[in-house]
């Protein structure tokens, strides 16, 4: 067991972990943020997605000991009030069905969206390719996300 | 309709209290009704049940609580039904909040599964919204001393001719003294009055699902929880030989670790797996422990069990005569004589649920108690399956029903739930029990893989004029029941003996076959195999006859009329419905094909390298036809669009009707494209998104259009019926491309 401090949602929090704790786990084990979801544990639904210094990353597969100083963002950080312009486009084209894997979609689109304003469907597919929705939303993400882009 | 036998009354305080966590002043209501469950008999409980339901708070302050006894999994149902009680009651939907209840029958049916939750609750909905704005109104009267003719109830509040208007919150108290209106005397809204029915509505955890608020299954904080996994048999049927748990011990974290037993096979649909379980402070150190078990098993009944040597064996059987299910004229003799034959052999493999959330559940035992927190389908089956695992009455167990991060029919099974719960009493703690998605892969209760040959006579005046068709697939009853080794009723009813089309000689055979893995219900069931052979043949057929596709589905299905399918097959089953009050309408099947061919521009002049492909089928009562579009681009497929017209009746939230139409032509692209489980040696051969895929963005459909047919029809299902005609429509388009006819799913491109 390690102790370790990390920037979390622009605060430092402090936690003790193995250091090959996946950071999906330290967010829902260890800081009880559960808007972060399991899906697969190897990197290929994108439901764990959050940010490491604005890029999107699954934390199911990034261990604890590699975060470092890097800056750690997720669904519960990613508006400073109220709601990110991209949250409220999910609500405008009433996205998720179950609701599941919303979360990670949505920190997808945010680092997508702070690199690339306008993204093509090319861009977009890119970008969304590693997300997998079951309900099958993304008719609806997709409108979305050119809703967002609009409004960023 | 079976569950017209309702009454509504009020309820008493103390008891409605103790057993909800809503507040209970002012104008209390629930509703009393019997029912047979559907799907009872597909698990082997045909039994009745008369129960009482609480639906409907009104306080003093005027908020309107309305109790949602339905799972929520991505349907929209938590908003769909509560909305009909609103409607009627003519409450402002801002003023209204949804309460999940508990697996408890006392609210009546919440197996939320076979897409019936709206076609059941809609009449018994409406009832109890406006028996409550009757009372509403009387009490409005009462205050006004005024005839009630003369108050009318709108917006949260109840009017009279001078514009005065009286609040829900102040008229509540007032209106819980009034007797309740007779049956025969509650006044329904004439549908020109609906506030919400038809139109759109937003679900209402909409706002929590995209700022991570929503509670899925291990969300909620249990103080003390520890995190448990289970390495299960790798064959269903298997059990532990050996097992070391010596260095799973060393990992920093693991308290525990023991055995549950396993069942053998059959398995009760209820019952877990077995296997080893491991007890962790963290769900980290418990996946570091299962990982440092060692692990020797006995492999059971099924360990010799290969699903596509299988498939071969079913075939064989498929291609002779089987047991007959629905006959008519001489089928087999006329197809021998027939001028054309069209003849296929199709073949479906297993395939998983996978919902994005994965089984788990929190259980908490206690002094001879329980709590639970799960995402299920089915909490009362639940709630008596942990009973009985852990010998313990109903009262002394809770399930506590979260958001479900999708189901497909999954999460009906309460084995997790049980699982958790034996885990619980076991290690002393409460347990947060989760399901990797290997586990999720490997231990599923699976579609049923299925072989099937149809073969097509056409006469000398290009009629269609004899059909066989015979399907041979495990039933899902032969996972639990030895005995079971031949498809139920129910689920030749799924697209076999219910062809609607008029061919004077029929024949439908089935033969035997077992589960070797646990089979289960997946969305729409049987339903998938038999639309994908149908309506890939029927495309076959329109092609030999020299017709267009759709003109040959027209043709075929002949005059208008109402099928009484009861007298064509004693075996028919109308999804628990009577056919008197649910008639099988070859009317309402032409006009959705009608429908789809017009939105689609169907006969339109299509790029190079494109088809387009059609498919129709009804089930869980609603009439779907589909139209897909396919064009290869630098050797890959795209699906630039799809098309769907729906006849469900009542369309009583048209926006989430759509968001179903759109997911159930992504879960068809799945199925059509990409999912495959096979079994080998008794192991399922996948194990993750890597080898058991998905569609992803860049495989679905780009977009999707979808027609709801305006009715005034009984509801009827809309999370099932999306699914069936996807895949043959997908592979009749595909064969305009390739020229090369598909008789296996997943299609091999």
């Amino acid at each position: 067991m390690s102790t370790f401090k990390i920037n979390l949602n622009e605060r430092e929090v402090e936690l003790e972990a193995m250091d090959d704790t996946p950071l999906l786990w330290i967010l829902r084990d260890n800081l009880q943020l559960m808007g972060t979801k399991f899906g697969c544990g190897k990197g290929l639904c994108g439901a764990c997605t959050v940010h490491l210094d604005g890029e999107p990353v699954r934390s199911c597969s990034i261990p604890v000991a590699a975060i470092g100083s890097k800056r750690v963002t997720t669904i519960e950080g990613i508006a400073t009030k109220g709601l990110h312009p991209v949250q409220a486009s999910w609500i405008a084209e009433d996205v998720p069905q179950c609701g599941y894997c919303q979360t990670g979609q949505i920190m997808t689109v945010v680092a997508l969206l702070n690199k690339n304003p306008n993204p093509s469907d090319e861009e977009i597919d890119k970008a969304m390719e590693g997300n997998i929705c079951r309900c099958g939303t993304y008719v609806r993400i997709r409108k979305a996300i050119k809703r967002a882009a609009k409004q960023l | 309709m079976k569950n017209t036998d309702s009454k509504i009354f009020k309820i008493d305080r103390r008891t409605f209290l103790k057993t909800t966590s809503i507040g209970a002043t002012g104008l209390l209501l629930g509703i009393q009704y019997s029912c047979t469950s559907p799907t009872n008999k597909l698990k082997g409980d045909a039994s009745a049940n008369f129960s009482s339901s609480v639906y409907l708070n009104i306080n003093g302050s005027g908020e309107v609580t309305i109790i949602a006894h339905r799972s929520e999994m991505g349907t929209g149902i938590r908003t769909s039904l509560p909305l009909i009680v609103a409607d009627e009651l003519e409450a402002d939907w801002k003023q209204v909040k949804v309460v999940q209840a508990v697996g408890d029958k006392k609210y009546g049916d919440q197996n939320t599964d076979g897409s019936y939750s709206v076609r059941m609750f809609y009449p018994i909905m409406r009832k109890a919204g406006a028996a409550a704005r009757m009372m509403l109104e009387q009490a409005a009267a009462n205050e006004w001393q005024i005839d009630v003719g003369d108050c009318k109830a709108q917006n949260h509040g109840v009017t009279n001719k001078d514009g005065e208007v009286l609040g829900f919150g102040y008229l509540a108290d007032k209106a819980a003294l009034l007797p309740i209106p007779e049956e025969v005397d509650i006044q329904l809204k004439s549908p020109d009055d609906f506030k919400f029915i038809g139109k759109k509505t937003s679900i209402v955890d909409l706002e929590d699902i995209v700022t991570g608020k929503a509670i899925f299954g291990l969300d909620t904080k249990v103080a003390g929880a520890k995190v448990a996994l289970v390495k299960r048999p790798p064959v269903a049927g298997g059990k532990v030989k050996t097992y070391n748990v010596d260095a799973a011990l060393k990992i920093p974290g693991v308290s525990k670790i023991f055995t549950i037993d396993s069942p053998g096979f059959p398995i009760s649909l209820q019952s877990p797996l077995g296997g080893v379980v491991v007890v962790a402070d963290n769900t980290w150190a418990a996946m570091k422990g299962r990982e440092a078990l060692t692990v020797t098993w006995e492999r059971g009944v099924n360990g010799d069990y290969n699903s596509t040597a299988y498939i071969e064996s079913m075939m064989k059987k498929a291609r002779v005569s089987g047991k007959v299910r629905r006959a008519q004229g001489s089928a087999n003799s006329a197809l021998a004589k027939a001028a054309k034959k069209v003849e296929g052999d199709f073949r479906v493999h297993h395939l998983s649920h996978a919902p994005m959330e994965t089984p788990c559940a929190i259980a908490n035992f206690k002094n001879d108690k329980i709590e639970v927190w799960a995402p299920t389908q089915e909490p009362q089956w639940a709630r008596g399956a942990v009973g009985e695992a852990l010998g313990l009455e109903e009262k002394d167990v809770t399930i506590n029903v979260t958001l479900l991060g999708g189901a497909f029919g999954r999460k009906s099974k309460p084995d997790f739930i049980v699982e958790a719960a034996l885990i619980s009493k076991e290690s002393g703690f409460p347990i947060k029990l989760l399901w990797t998605r290997e586990d999720d892969i490997q231990h599923d209760y699976y579609h049923a893989n299925c072989a099937q040959h149809i073969g097509v006579g056409i006469d000398d005046n290009n009629k269609v004029n004899s059909w066989v068709h015979r399907t041979v697939f495990p039933a899902i009853g032969s996972t639990s029941s030895a005995q079971s080794n031949e498809p139920s009723g129910e689920e030749i009813s799924q697209g076999v003996i219910d062809l609607p089309y008029d061919i004077p000689n029929i024949s439908c055979e089935t033969n035997t076959a077992s589960a070797q893995v646990r089979v289960g219900w997946l969305r729409s069931v049987a339903n998938i195999n038999h639309a994908f052979a149908i309506g890939c043949m029927l495309d076959e057929v329109a092609e030999k006859r020299g017709l267009d596709p759709v003109a040959n589905l027209l043709d075929m299905l002949g005059q208008d009329r109402n099928i009484d399918m009861g007298a064509l097959s004693e075996e028919f089953w109308n999804y628990g419905e009577k056919i008197e009050e649910f008639p099988w309408s070859t009317a309402r099947y032409r006009k959705v094909i009608e429908k789809v061919k017009e939105i689609s521009g169907w006969g339109k002049a299509m790029p190079p390298d494109s088809g387009i492909g059609i498919a129709a089928h009804r089930s869980f009562l609603s009439y779907v036809a589909c139209v897909v579009e396919v064009k290869m681009v630098n050797g890959k497929l795209k699906i630039p669009r799809v098309y769907y017209a729906v006849d469900c009746g009542v369309a009583v939230n048209p926006e989430r009707i759509k968001a179903q139409f759109e997911g159930g032509a992504v879960f068809g692209a799945s199925i059509a494209l990409k999912s495959k489980i096979t079994v080998s040696h008794g192991a399922v051969a996948q194990s993750n998104f890597n080898d058991y895929e998905l569609a992803r963005i860049t495989e679905a459909p780009l977009e999707t259009e979808v027609f709801i047919v305006p009715s005034n029809e009984k509801p009827t299902g809309v999370g099932e019926p999306p699914v069936p005609p996807f895949a043959p429509a997908l592979c009749n388009a595909l064969y305009q491309v390739t020229g090369k006819r598909i008789r296996q799913l997943p299609v091999k491109l």
